[in-house]
Protein backbone atom coordinates (compact mmCIF):
# COMPACT_ATOMS: atom_id res chain seq x y z
CA UNK A 1 0.00 0.00 0.00
CA UNK A 2 2.80 2.14 0.81
CA UNK A 3 4.53 2.15 -2.37
CA UNK A 4 1.39 2.78 -4.17
CA UNK A 5 0.38 5.65 -2.36
CA UNK A 6 4.43 7.32 -3.15
CA UNK A 7 3.50 6.29 -6.68
CA UNK A 8 0.20 8.43 -6.52
CA UNK A 9 2.18 10.95 -5.03
CA UNK A 10 4.48 11.68 -7.81
CA UNK A 11 2.35 11.44 -10.36
CA UNK A 12 0.39 14.05 -9.37
CA UNK A 13 3.24 16.36 -8.49
CA UNK A 14 4.12 14.80 -12.22
CA UNK A 15 0.32 15.98 -13.50
CA UNK A 16 0.54 19.11 -11.99
CA UNK A 17 3.60 20.05 -13.38
CA UNK A 18 2.76 19.74 -16.57
CA UNK A 19 -0.23 22.06 -16.36
CA UNK A 20 2.14 24.46 -14.47
CA UNK A 21 4.41 23.96 -17.11
CA UNK A 22 1.89 24.65 -20.29
CA UNK A 23 -0.06 27.97 -18.31
CA UNK A 24 3.68 29.44 -17.72
CA UNK A 25 4.84 28.96 -21.51
CA UNK A 26 1.88 29.60 -23.81
CA UNK A 27 2.73 33.01 -24.86
CA UNK A 28 6.08 33.62 -25.94
CA UNK A 29 6.94 36.03 -28.02
CA UNK A 30 9.05 34.63 -31.32
CA UNK A 31 12.26 36.42 -30.50
CA UNK A 32 12.62 34.47 -27.39
CA UNK A 33 11.42 30.71 -28.66
CA UNK A 34 16.04 30.22 -29.09
CA UNK A 35 16.42 31.43 -25.64
CA UNK A 36 13.25 29.48 -24.19
CA UNK A 37 14.01 25.96 -26.18
CA UNK A 38 17.66 26.42 -24.65
CA UNK A 39 17.35 27.92 -21.02
CA UNK A 40 14.69 24.97 -20.52
CA UNK A 41 17.12 22.55 -22.41
CA UNK A 42 19.81 23.66 -19.60
CA UNK A 43 16.42 22.85 -16.52
CA UNK A 44 15.89 19.61 -18.72
CA UNK A 45 19.54 18.44 -17.29
CA UNK A 46 18.35 17.80 -13.92
CA UNK A 47 19.08 14.35 -14.41
CA UNK A 48 22.70 15.91 -13.16
CA UNK A 49 20.70 15.03 -9.60
CA UNK A 50 19.62 11.27 -11.03
CA UNK A 51 23.89 11.22 -11.76
CA UNK A 52 25.04 12.68 -8.75
CA UNK A 53 22.92 10.12 -6.89
CA UNK A 54 23.85 7.19 -8.74
CA UNK A 55 27.60 8.29 -8.92
CA UNK A 56 27.77 8.93 -4.62
CA UNK A 57 25.66 5.48 -3.44
CA UNK A 58 26.41 3.08 -6.20
CA UNK A 59 28.40 0.08 -4.68
CA UNK A 60 28.32 -1.21 -7.87
CA UNK A 61 31.61 -0.80 -10.21
CA UNK A 62 29.40 -0.42 -13.80
CA UNK A 63 26.80 1.63 -11.26
CA UNK A 64 29.28 4.39 -10.56
CA UNK A 65 30.62 3.91 -13.87
CA UNK A 66 27.65 4.49 -15.90
CA UNK A 67 26.60 7.23 -13.56
CA UNK A 68 29.88 9.08 -14.48
CA UNK A 69 29.20 9.12 -17.82
CA UNK A 70 25.86 10.52 -16.90
CA UNK A 71 27.02 13.36 -14.81
CA UNK A 72 29.39 14.18 -17.14
CA UNK A 73 26.53 14.43 -20.19
CA UNK A 74 24.28 16.13 -18.13
CA UNK A 75 26.69 18.77 -16.56
CA UNK A 76 27.43 19.98 -20.42
CA UNK A 77 24.12 19.90 -20.08
CA UNK A 78 23.58 22.20 -17.64
CA UNK A 79 26.27 24.55 -17.86
CA UNK A 80 26.85 25.02 -21.66
CA UNK A 81 22.98 25.52 -21.61
CA UNK A 82 22.53 28.22 -19.14
CA UNK A 83 25.91 29.67 -20.54
CA UNK A 84 24.80 29.84 -24.04
CA UNK A 85 21.28 31.46 -23.18
CA UNK A 86 22.81 33.97 -21.33
CA UNK A 87 25.12 34.22 -24.21
CA UNK A 88 22.17 35.39 -26.23
CA UNK A 89 19.94 36.70 -23.95
CA UNK A 90 22.66 39.48 -23.37
CA UNK A 91 22.31 40.39 -27.39
CA UNK A 92 18.72 41.12 -27.34
CA UNK A 93 18.55 45.03 -26.44
CA UNK A 94 16.55 47.54 -27.33
CA UNK A 95 18.09 50.63 -28.77
CA UNK A 96 16.04 53.97 -28.22
CA UNK B 1 16.03 18.47 11.25
CA UNK B 2 16.41 14.92 8.90
CA UNK B 3 18.53 15.68 5.96
CA UNK B 4 16.37 14.35 3.56
CA UNK B 5 13.54 16.88 4.55
CA UNK B 6 16.04 20.00 4.47
CA UNK B 7 16.91 18.42 0.91
CA UNK B 8 13.38 18.12 -0.15
CA UNK B 9 12.73 21.50 0.98
CA UNK B 10 15.96 22.33 -0.98
CA UNK B 11 14.09 20.96 -4.57
CA UNK B 12 10.98 22.75 -3.62
CA UNK B 13 12.41 26.22 -3.89
CA UNK B 14 14.90 24.75 -6.67
CA UNK B 15 11.65 23.92 -8.58
CA UNK B 16 10.06 27.54 -7.60
CA UNK B 17 13.11 29.35 -8.75
CA UNK B 18 12.29 26.76 -12.15
CA UNK B 19 8.96 28.35 -12.85
CA UNK B 20 9.66 31.88 -11.93
CA UNK B 21 12.71 31.13 -14.31
CA UNK B 22 11.09 30.00 -17.13
CA UNK B 23 8.00 32.57 -16.44
CA UNK B 24 10.52 35.48 -16.94
CA UNK B 25 11.84 33.57 -20.17
CA UNK B 26 9.21 34.76 -21.96
CA UNK B 27 9.73 38.38 -22.06
CA UNK B 28 12.67 40.16 -23.27
CA UNK B 29 12.56 42.29 -20.43
CA UNK B 30 12.98 39.50 -17.51
CA UNK B 31 14.70 36.82 -19.74
CA UNK B 32 18.20 37.25 -18.73
CA UNK B 33 17.01 37.46 -14.62
CA UNK B 34 14.73 34.12 -15.54
CA UNK B 35 17.87 32.29 -16.71
CA UNK B 36 19.81 33.34 -14.29
CA UNK B 37 16.97 32.13 -11.86
CA UNK B 38 17.01 28.96 -13.07
CA UNK B 39 20.70 28.45 -13.01
CA UNK B 40 20.58 29.22 -9.22
CA UNK B 41 17.50 26.60 -8.60
CA UNK B 42 19.86 23.64 -10.43
CA UNK B 43 22.80 24.79 -8.52
CA UNK B 44 20.53 24.75 -5.31
CA UNK B 45 19.65 21.37 -6.20
CA UNK B 46 23.36 20.24 -6.91
CA UNK B 47 24.75 21.70 -3.56
CA UNK B 48 21.82 20.03 -1.52
CA UNK B 49 22.52 16.50 -3.26
CA UNK B 50 26.09 16.78 -2.54
CA UNK B 51 25.51 17.39 1.03
CA UNK B 52 23.03 14.52 1.64
CA UNK B 53 24.60 12.02 4.28
CA UNK B 54 24.97 8.94 2.34
CA UNK B 55 26.59 10.35 -0.79
CA UNK B 56 30.36 9.34 -0.69
CA UNK B 57 33.01 10.03 -3.58
CA UNK B 58 33.03 13.53 -3.32
CA UNK B 59 36.35 13.29 -5.56
CA UNK B 60 34.76 11.62 -8.19
CA UNK B 61 31.81 13.71 -8.36
CA UNK B 62 33.55 16.37 -8.13
CA UNK B 63 36.16 15.87 -11.30
CA UNK B 64 32.55 14.64 -13.56
CA UNK B 65 31.39 17.75 -12.70
CA UNK B 66 34.43 20.14 -13.53
CA UNK B 67 34.98 17.82 -16.96
CA UNK B 68 31.53 18.37 -17.73
CA UNK B 69 31.44 22.35 -17.12
CA UNK B 70 35.12 22.62 -18.79
CA UNK B 71 33.37 20.62 -22.17
CA UNK B 72 30.04 22.48 -21.66
CA UNK B 73 31.72 26.34 -20.93
CA UNK B 74 34.01 25.95 -23.90
CA UNK B 75 31.38 24.97 -26.43
CA UNK B 76 28.78 27.75 -25.39
CA UNK B 77 31.52 30.61 -25.13
CA UNK B 78 33.62 29.63 -28.41
CA UNK B 79 30.82 28.55 -30.65
CA UNK B 80 29.47 31.04 -33.11
CA UNK B 81 25.83 32.54 -33.36
CA UNK B 82 25.74 31.13 -36.65
CA UNK B 83 26.33 27.82 -35.01
CA UNK B 84 23.46 28.09 -32.49
CA UNK B 85 21.42 25.10 -33.80
CA UNK B 86 23.42 22.38 -34.37
CA UNK B 87 24.62 23.50 -30.67
CA UNK B 88 21.29 23.57 -28.70
CA UNK B 89 20.65 19.95 -30.70
CA UNK B 90 23.53 18.87 -29.16
CA UNK B 91 22.80 19.77 -25.72
CA UNK B 92 19.75 18.39 -25.94
CA UNK B 93 21.42 14.79 -27.00
CA UNK B 94 23.53 15.44 -23.97
CA UNK B 95 20.13 15.47 -21.32
CA UNK B 96 18.47 12.14 -23.04
CA UNK B 97 22.12 10.34 -23.12
CA UNK B 98 22.18 11.37 -19.09
CA UNK B 99 18.52 10.50 -18.50
CA UNK B 100 19.11 6.82 -20.95
CA UNK B 101 22.77 6.26 -18.07
CA UNK B 102 20.88 7.32 -15.05
CA UNK B 103 18.25 4.60 -15.46
CA UNK B 104 20.92 2.04 -16.52
CA UNK B 105 23.22 2.54 -13.47
CA UNK B 106 20.11 2.84 -10.48
CA UNK B 107 18.68 -0.81 -12.50
CA UNK B 108 22.50 -2.54 -12.53
CA UNK B 109 22.28 -1.09 -8.40
CA UNK B 110 18.82 -2.28 -7.68
CA UNK B 111 18.60 -5.45 -9.53
CA UNK B 112 22.17 -6.51 -7.54
CA UNK B 113 20.38 -5.45 -4.25
CA UNK B 114 17.45 -7.79 -4.73
CA UNK B 115 16.89 -10.68 -2.52
CA UNK B 116 14.04 -13.04 -1.85
CA UNK B 117 12.36 -10.36 0.51
CA UNK B 118 13.29 -7.25 -1.64
CA UNK B 119 12.00 -7.06 -5.43
CA UNK B 120 11.90 -3.77 -7.64
CA UNK B 121 8.48 -2.41 -8.16
CA UNK B 122 6.47 -1.72 -11.17
CA UNK B 123 6.79 1.90 -10.81
CA UNK B 124 10.61 1.33 -11.11
CA UNK B 125 10.33 -0.69 -13.79
CA UNK B 126 8.25 0.65 -15.93
CA UNK B 127 10.02 4.30 -15.53
CA UNK B 128 13.17 2.31 -16.07
CA UNK B 129 11.92 1.07 -19.48
CA UNK B 130 10.83 4.61 -20.29
CA UNK B 131 13.90 6.28 -19.26
CA UNK B 132 15.72 4.25 -21.37
CA UNK B 133 13.60 4.94 -24.96
CA UNK B 134 12.68 8.47 -24.71
CA UNK B 135 16.18 8.97 -23.91
CA UNK B 136 18.20 6.80 -26.46
CA UNK B 137 15.65 8.31 -29.14
CA UNK B 138 16.17 11.98 -27.87
CA UNK B 139 20.43 11.39 -27.88
CA UNK B 140 20.45 9.70 -30.71
CA UNK B 141 17.99 12.05 -32.93
CA UNK B 142 19.46 15.27 -31.82
CA UNK B 143 22.97 13.64 -32.91
CA UNK B 144 21.44 13.00 -36.52
CA UNK B 145 19.75 16.76 -35.79
CA UNK B 146 23.46 18.31 -34.90
CA UNK B 147 25.30 15.98 -37.90
CA UNK B 148 22.37 17.61 -40.70
CA UNK B 149 22.53 21.26 -39.23
CA UNK B 150 26.49 21.13 -39.64
CA UNK B 151 26.41 19.67 -42.49
CA UNK B 152 27.85 16.16 -41.55
CA UNK B 153 24.50 14.74 -42.85
CA UNK B 154 22.76 15.69 -45.99
CA UNK B 155 19.82 18.00 -44.82
CA UNK B 156 17.41 16.67 -48.09
CA UNK B 157 15.11 14.17 -46.12
CA UNK B 158 16.59 10.49 -46.59
CA UNK B 159 13.36 8.80 -47.86
CA UNK B 160 12.55 4.93 -49.20
CA UNK B 161 10.44 2.33 -49.90
CA UNK B 162 8.83 0.86 -47.00
CA UNK B 163 10.08 3.91 -44.53
CA UNK B 164 6.80 4.12 -42.28
CA UNK B 165 6.68 0.22 -41.97
CA UNK B 166 10.63 0.10 -40.76
CA UNK B 167 9.62 2.75 -38.62
CA UNK B 168 7.03 0.90 -37.13
CA UNK B 169 8.97 -2.26 -36.75
CA UNK B 170 11.50 -0.60 -35.06
CA UNK B 171 9.37 1.24 -32.63
CA UNK B 172 7.01 -2.50 -32.20
CA UNK B 173 10.91 -3.82 -31.29
CA UNK B 174 11.31 -1.44 -28.60
CA UNK B 175 7.98 -1.32 -26.60
CA UNK B 176 8.57 -5.41 -26.96
CA UNK B 177 11.70 -5.07 -25.34
CA UNK B 178 10.12 -2.47 -22.70
CA UNK B 179 7.72 -5.42 -21.85
CA UNK B 180 10.79 -7.60 -21.55
CA UNK B 181 12.78 -5.12 -19.49
CA UNK B 182 9.19 -4.93 -16.88
CA UNK B 183 8.81 -8.66 -16.68
CA UNK B 184 12.27 -9.48 -16.23
CA UNK B 185 13.99 -6.48 -14.55
CA UNK B 186 16.84 -9.13 -13.44
CA UNK B 187 17.90 -9.61 -17.16
CA UNK B 188 19.79 -5.99 -17.42
CA UNK B 189 20.91 -7.06 -20.92
CA UNK B 190 17.40 -6.64 -22.10
CA UNK B 191 17.28 -2.81 -21.04
CA UNK B 192 20.60 -2.01 -23.60
CA UNK B 193 18.79 -4.15 -25.94
CA UNK B 194 15.73 -1.55 -25.56
CA UNK B 195 18.51 1.44 -25.51
CA UNK B 196 19.78 0.46 -28.87
CA UNK B 197 16.48 -0.38 -30.47
CA UNK B 198 15.34 3.57 -28.88
CA UNK B 199 18.29 4.78 -30.51
CA UNK B 200 18.41 3.16 -34.09
CA UNK B 201 13.99 4.82 -33.73
CA UNK B 202 15.94 8.34 -32.84
CA UNK B 203 18.07 7.68 -35.91
CA UNK B 204 14.99 6.96 -38.39
CA UNK B 205 12.77 9.61 -36.85
CA UNK B 206 14.96 12.63 -37.74
CA UNK B 207 17.22 10.78 -40.69
CA UNK B 208 13.62 11.48 -42.69
CA UNK B 209 13.45 14.93 -41.63
CA UNK B 210 14.31 17.75 -44.13
CA UNK B 211 16.07 21.23 -43.45
CA UNK B 212 12.85 23.51 -43.40
CA UNK B 213 11.30 21.25 -40.99
CA UNK B 214 13.86 21.08 -38.69
CA UNK B 215 12.94 24.15 -36.08
CA UNK B 216 9.75 21.58 -35.44
CA UNK B 217 11.82 18.86 -34.92
CA UNK B 218 14.31 21.17 -32.26
CA UNK B 219 11.38 21.54 -30.21
CA UNK B 220 10.37 18.20 -30.51
CA UNK B 221 13.63 17.11 -29.25
CA UNK B 222 13.41 19.71 -26.32
CA UNK B 223 10.30 18.29 -25.16
CA UNK B 224 11.45 14.85 -25.01
CA UNK B 225 14.70 16.07 -23.22
CA UNK B 226 12.61 16.76 -20.62
CA UNK B 227 10.28 14.06 -20.66
CA UNK B 228 13.16 11.36 -20.25
CA UNK B 229 14.20 13.16 -17.49
CA UNK B 230 10.78 13.35 -15.56
CA UNK B 231 11.03 9.54 -16.69
CA UNK B 232 13.90 9.40 -14.64
CA UNK B 233 12.21 10.75 -11.77
CA UNK B 234 9.72 8.24 -11.47
CA UNK B 235 12.43 5.73 -11.29
CA UNK B 236 14.23 7.71 -8.91
CA UNK B 237 10.81 8.71 -6.70
CA UNK B 238 12.57 11.93 -6.91
CA UNK B 239 10.13 14.96 -7.42
CA UNK B 240 13.01 17.82 -8.96
CA UNK B 241 13.33 15.38 -11.64
CA UNK B 242 9.99 15.15 -12.18
CA UNK B 243 8.81 18.55 -11.84
CA UNK B 244 11.52 20.14 -13.82
CA UNK B 245 11.49 17.34 -16.37
CA UNK B 246 7.65 17.98 -17.08
CA UNK B 247 8.22 21.98 -17.30
CA UNK B 248 10.19 21.54 -20.09
CA UNK B 249 8.26 18.43 -21.61
CA UNK B 250 5.33 21.01 -21.61
CA UNK B 251 7.46 24.00 -22.64
CA UNK B 252 8.66 21.84 -26.08
CA UNK B 253 5.60 20.46 -26.94
CA UNK B 254 4.25 24.17 -26.96
CA UNK B 255 6.82 25.32 -29.12
CA UNK B 256 6.45 22.71 -31.10
CA UNK B 257 2.48 23.45 -31.52
CA UNK B 258 3.67 27.19 -32.46
CA UNK B 259 6.08 25.70 -35.53
CA UNK B 260 2.75 23.13 -36.31
CA UNK B 261 0.99 25.82 -36.79
CA UNK B 262 3.17 28.26 -38.78
CA UNK B 263 3.10 25.85 -41.25
CA UNK B 264 0.01 24.44 -41.25
CA UNK B 265 0.93 21.13 -40.83
CA UNK B 266 0.52 18.55 -37.78
CA UNK B 267 2.79 16.81 -36.36
CA UNK B 268 2.50 13.69 -37.81
CA UNK B 269 2.61 15.19 -41.31
CA UNK B 270 5.86 16.60 -40.37
CA UNK B 271 7.33 13.25 -38.86
CA UNK B 272 5.93 11.01 -41.90
CA UNK B 273 4.88 13.35 -44.60
CA UNK B 274 6.50 13.23 -47.84
CA UNK B 275 7.32 16.96 -47.44
CA UNK B 276 10.46 17.80 -49.30
CA UNK B 277 10.67 15.54 -51.97
CA UNK B 278 11.54 17.37 -55.05
CA UNK B 279 9.01 17.86 -57.26
CA UNK B 280 10.00 17.79 -61.19
CA UNK B 281 7.49 20.70 -62.15
CA UNK B 282 6.86 21.41 -65.66
CA UNK B 283 4.68 24.45 -64.83
CA UNK B 284 7.76 26.18 -63.53
CA UNK B 285 8.72 27.69 -67.37
CA UNK B 286 5.53 28.59 -68.12
CA UNK B 287 5.02 31.39 -64.56
CA UNK B 288 8.14 32.96 -65.26
CA UNK B 289 9.36 32.74 -69.17
CA UNK B 290 9.82 36.14 -69.86
CA UNK B 291 8.44 37.89 -66.21
CA UNK B 292 11.33 37.34 -64.55
CA UNK B 293 13.06 41.11 -63.97
CA UNK B 294 16.32 41.36 -63.43
CA UNK B 295 18.03 44.05 -61.45
CA UNK B 296 21.26 45.76 -60.38
CA UNK B 297 22.48 46.58 -56.55
CA UNK B 298 22.77 50.24 -58.19
CA UNK B 299 19.22 50.24 -59.09
CA UNK B 300 18.22 48.75 -56.00
CA UNK B 301 20.11 51.17 -54.30
CA UNK B 302 18.13 54.03 -55.88
CA UNK B 303 14.84 52.89 -54.92
CA UNK B 304 16.10 52.83 -51.34
CA UNK B 305 16.78 56.44 -51.48
CA UNK B 306 13.47 57.45 -52.02
CA UNK B 307 11.66 54.89 -49.46
CA UNK B 308 10.15 55.89 -46.70
CA UNK B 309 9.33 52.42 -45.05
CA UNK B 310 11.66 49.24 -45.72
CA UNK B 311 11.11 45.94 -44.52
CA UNK B 312 13.74 43.15 -44.73
CA UNK B 313 12.20 39.80 -44.71
CA UNK B 314 15.27 36.99 -43.78
CA UNK B 315 15.60 33.82 -44.15
CA UNK B 316 17.76 30.50 -43.92
CA UNK B 317 19.74 31.99 -46.86
CA UNK B 318 20.51 34.83 -44.97
CA UNK B 319 22.15 32.52 -42.24
CA UNK B 320 23.86 30.18 -44.60
CA UNK B 321 25.37 33.51 -46.83
CA UNK B 322 26.21 35.07 -43.39
CA UNK B 323 24.51 38.14 -44.40
CA UNK B 324 23.24 39.79 -41.67
CA UNK B 325 26.04 42.41 -41.09
CA UNK B 326 25.77 44.15 -43.94
CA UNK B 327 21.95 43.72 -43.34
CA UNK B 328 22.73 45.89 -40.38
CA UNK B 329 24.85 48.20 -42.24
CA UNK B 330 22.34 48.95 -44.42
CA UNK B 331 19.84 49.32 -42.31
CA UNK B 332 21.99 51.82 -40.12
CA UNK B 333 22.60 53.99 -43.27
CA UNK B 334 18.98 54.30 -43.95
CA UNK B 335 17.86 55.34 -40.61
CA UNK B 336 20.46 58.39 -40.91
CA UNK B 337 18.51 58.80 -43.92
CA UNK B 338 15.58 58.64 -42.45
CA UNK B 339 13.53 55.57 -43.50
CA UNK B 340 11.80 53.34 -40.98
CA UNK B 341 13.14 49.90 -41.19
CA UNK B 342 11.59 46.54 -39.97
CA UNK B 343 11.85 43.18 -39.71
CA UNK B 344 9.34 40.83 -41.13
CA UNK B 345 10.27 37.30 -39.24
CA UNK B 346 7.86 34.11 -40.05
CA UNK B 347 8.22 31.62 -37.25
CA UNK B 348 9.17 29.15 -39.19
CA UNK B 349 12.37 30.63 -40.83
CA UNK B 350 15.82 29.42 -40.63
CA UNK B 351 16.70 25.87 -38.56
CA UNK B 352 15.67 26.34 -35.36
CA UNK B 353 12.53 28.18 -33.43
CA UNK B 354 13.78 32.12 -33.42
CA UNK B 355 17.04 31.40 -35.36
CA UNK B 356 16.80 34.84 -36.91
CA UNK B 357 16.06 36.77 -34.31
CA UNK B 358 19.11 35.53 -32.57
CA UNK B 359 21.15 36.29 -35.73
CA UNK B 360 20.12 39.67 -35.81
CA UNK B 361 20.19 40.29 -32.24
CA UNK B 362 23.63 38.93 -32.33
CA UNK B 363 23.97 42.10 -34.75
CA UNK B 364 22.58 44.71 -32.41
CA UNK B 365 19.56 44.98 -34.33
CA UNK B 366 16.86 46.49 -31.32
CA UNK B 367 14.11 43.95 -30.77
CA UNK B 368 10.99 45.97 -31.12
CA UNK B 369 12.26 46.30 -34.97
CA UNK B 370 12.33 42.49 -35.10
CA UNK B 371 8.42 41.98 -35.49
CA UNK B 372 6.55 38.45 -35.87
CA UNK B 373 4.01 37.54 -39.19
CA UNK B 374 0.97 39.15 -37.43
CA UNK B 375 2.41 42.16 -36.80
CA UNK B 376 3.99 43.21 -39.64
CA UNK B 377 1.71 41.83 -42.44
CA UNK B 378 -1.21 44.64 -42.17
CA UNK B 379 2.01 47.13 -42.80
CA UNK B 380 2.84 45.72 -46.25
CA UNK B 381 0.40 47.83 -48.64
CA UNK B 382 2.30 50.58 -46.96
CA UNK B 383 5.69 49.31 -47.47
CA UNK B 384 7.49 51.30 -50.12
CA UNK B 385 10.56 48.12 -50.70
CA UNK B 386 10.81 44.82 -49.19
CA UNK B 387 13.82 43.16 -49.51
CA UNK B 388 13.35 39.33 -49.05
CA UNK B 389 17.70 37.57 -48.29
CA UNK B 390 17.22 34.38 -48.32
CA UNK B 391 13.67 33.13 -47.92
CA UNK B 392 11.24 31.31 -50.67
CA UNK B 393 8.52 29.29 -49.37
CA UNK B 394 7.70 31.46 -46.47
CA UNK B 395 6.96 34.40 -48.95
CA UNK B 396 5.41 32.15 -51.71
CA UNK B 397 2.20 33.63 -52.67
CA UNK B 398 0.32 30.02 -54.06
CA UNK B 399 0.36 29.23 -50.08
CA UNK B 400 -3.08 30.96 -49.83
CA UNK B 401 -4.61 28.16 -52.41
CA UNK B 402 -6.47 26.31 -50.15
CA UNK B 403 -5.28 22.77 -51.69
CA UNK B 404 -3.26 21.63 -54.52
CA UNK B 405 0.74 22.30 -53.86
CA UNK B 406 2.77 21.37 -50.56
CA UNK B 407 2.52 24.46 -48.38
CA UNK B 408 -1.62 25.29 -49.36
CA UNK B 409 -2.77 26.94 -46.34
CA UNK B 410 0.27 27.95 -45.18
CA UNK B 411 0.71 31.63 -42.92
CA UNK B 412 3.42 33.74 -45.06
CA UNK B 413 4.50 36.87 -45.11
CA UNK B 414 2.32 39.40 -47.60
CA UNK B 415 5.37 40.80 -49.43
CA UNK B 416 3.70 40.62 -52.17
CA UNK B 417 1.35 43.47 -51.01
CA UNK B 418 4.09 46.35 -50.49
CA UNK B 419 5.14 48.55 -53.43
CA UNK B 420 8.02 47.05 -54.78
CA UNK B 421 9.64 43.90 -53.62
CA UNK B 422 13.51 43.08 -53.96
CA UNK B 423 14.44 39.44 -53.39
CA UNK B 424 17.92 38.55 -52.97
CA UNK B 425 18.67 34.71 -54.54
CA UNK B 426 21.31 33.05 -56.56
CA UNK B 427 18.69 31.61 -59.21
CA UNK B 428 15.12 30.81 -59.29
CA UNK B 429 15.88 27.52 -57.73
CA UNK B 430 12.96 26.12 -56.10
CA UNK B 431 12.64 26.97 -52.19
CA UNK B 432 12.55 23.64 -49.89
CA UNK B 433 9.24 22.22 -51.04
CA UNK B 434 10.11 21.82 -54.27
CA UNK B 435 7.90 24.38 -55.98
CA UNK B 436 8.07 27.22 -57.92
CA UNK B 437 7.54 30.87 -56.76
CA UNK B 438 4.92 33.04 -58.92
CA UNK B 439 6.50 36.12 -56.65
CA UNK B 440 9.39 35.93 -58.58
CA UNK B 441 7.51 36.95 -61.61
CA UNK B 442 5.11 39.23 -60.21
CA UNK B 443 5.21 42.84 -61.84
CA UNK B 444 6.45 44.72 -58.86
CA UNK B 445 9.25 42.23 -57.89
CA UNK B 446 12.65 42.91 -58.87
CA UNK B 447 15.23 39.80 -58.42
CA UNK B 448 18.41 40.59 -57.48
CA UNK B 449 20.61 37.69 -58.36
CA UNK B 450 23.88 36.79 -56.48
CA UNK B 451 25.58 35.10 -53.04
CA UNK B 452 23.54 37.14 -50.42
CA UNK B 453 26.51 38.50 -48.28
CA UNK B 454 27.93 39.50 -51.71
CA UNK B 455 25.00 41.41 -53.15
CA UNK B 456 24.45 42.70 -49.61
CA UNK B 457 27.54 44.14 -49.63
CA UNK B 458 27.11 45.79 -52.96
CA UNK B 459 23.90 47.25 -52.25
CA UNK B 460 25.69 48.61 -49.35
CA UNK B 461 28.19 50.14 -51.26
CA UNK B 462 25.78 51.53 -53.96
CA UNK B 463 23.82 53.00 -51.64
CA UNK B 464 26.59 54.99 -50.27
CA UNK B 465 27.04 56.37 -53.61
CA UNK B 466 23.70 56.60 -54.58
Amino acid sequence: MGETLLFVNILTVFVLAIFVGFEVITKVPPILHTPLMSGSNAISGITIIGAILAVGTGRQTLTVALGLAALVCATINVVGGFLVTHRMLSKFRKKD
Amino acid sequence: MDRAIISNLAYLVAAALFIVGLKGLTHPRSAVRGNLLGAVGMLLAVVVTLLQQEILGFEVILAGILIGSLVGAVLALRIQMTAMPQLVGLFNGFGGAASVLVAGAVLVQAIAAVTAAATVSLQFTVATAASGLIGAVTFFGSLVAFGKLQGLVTERPIRYPGEQIVKLLVLLTALVFGVLVVRDPADTNLYWYLVAAGSLLGILLVIAIGGADMPIVIALLNSYSGLAAAATGFVLSNNILIIAGSLVGASGIILTQIMCRAMNRSLANVLFGGVGAVIEDARQDDIYAGKVTATSAEEVAMILKTARRVVFVPGYGMAVARAQTPVRLLTELMEKDGIEVEFGIHPVAGRMPGHMNVLLAEENISYDKLCEMDQINPSFPQTDVTIVLGANDVVNPIARQTSGNPIAGMPILDVDKSRTVVVIKRSLAAGFAGIPNPLFAADNTLMLFGDGKKAMDELVAAYKEA
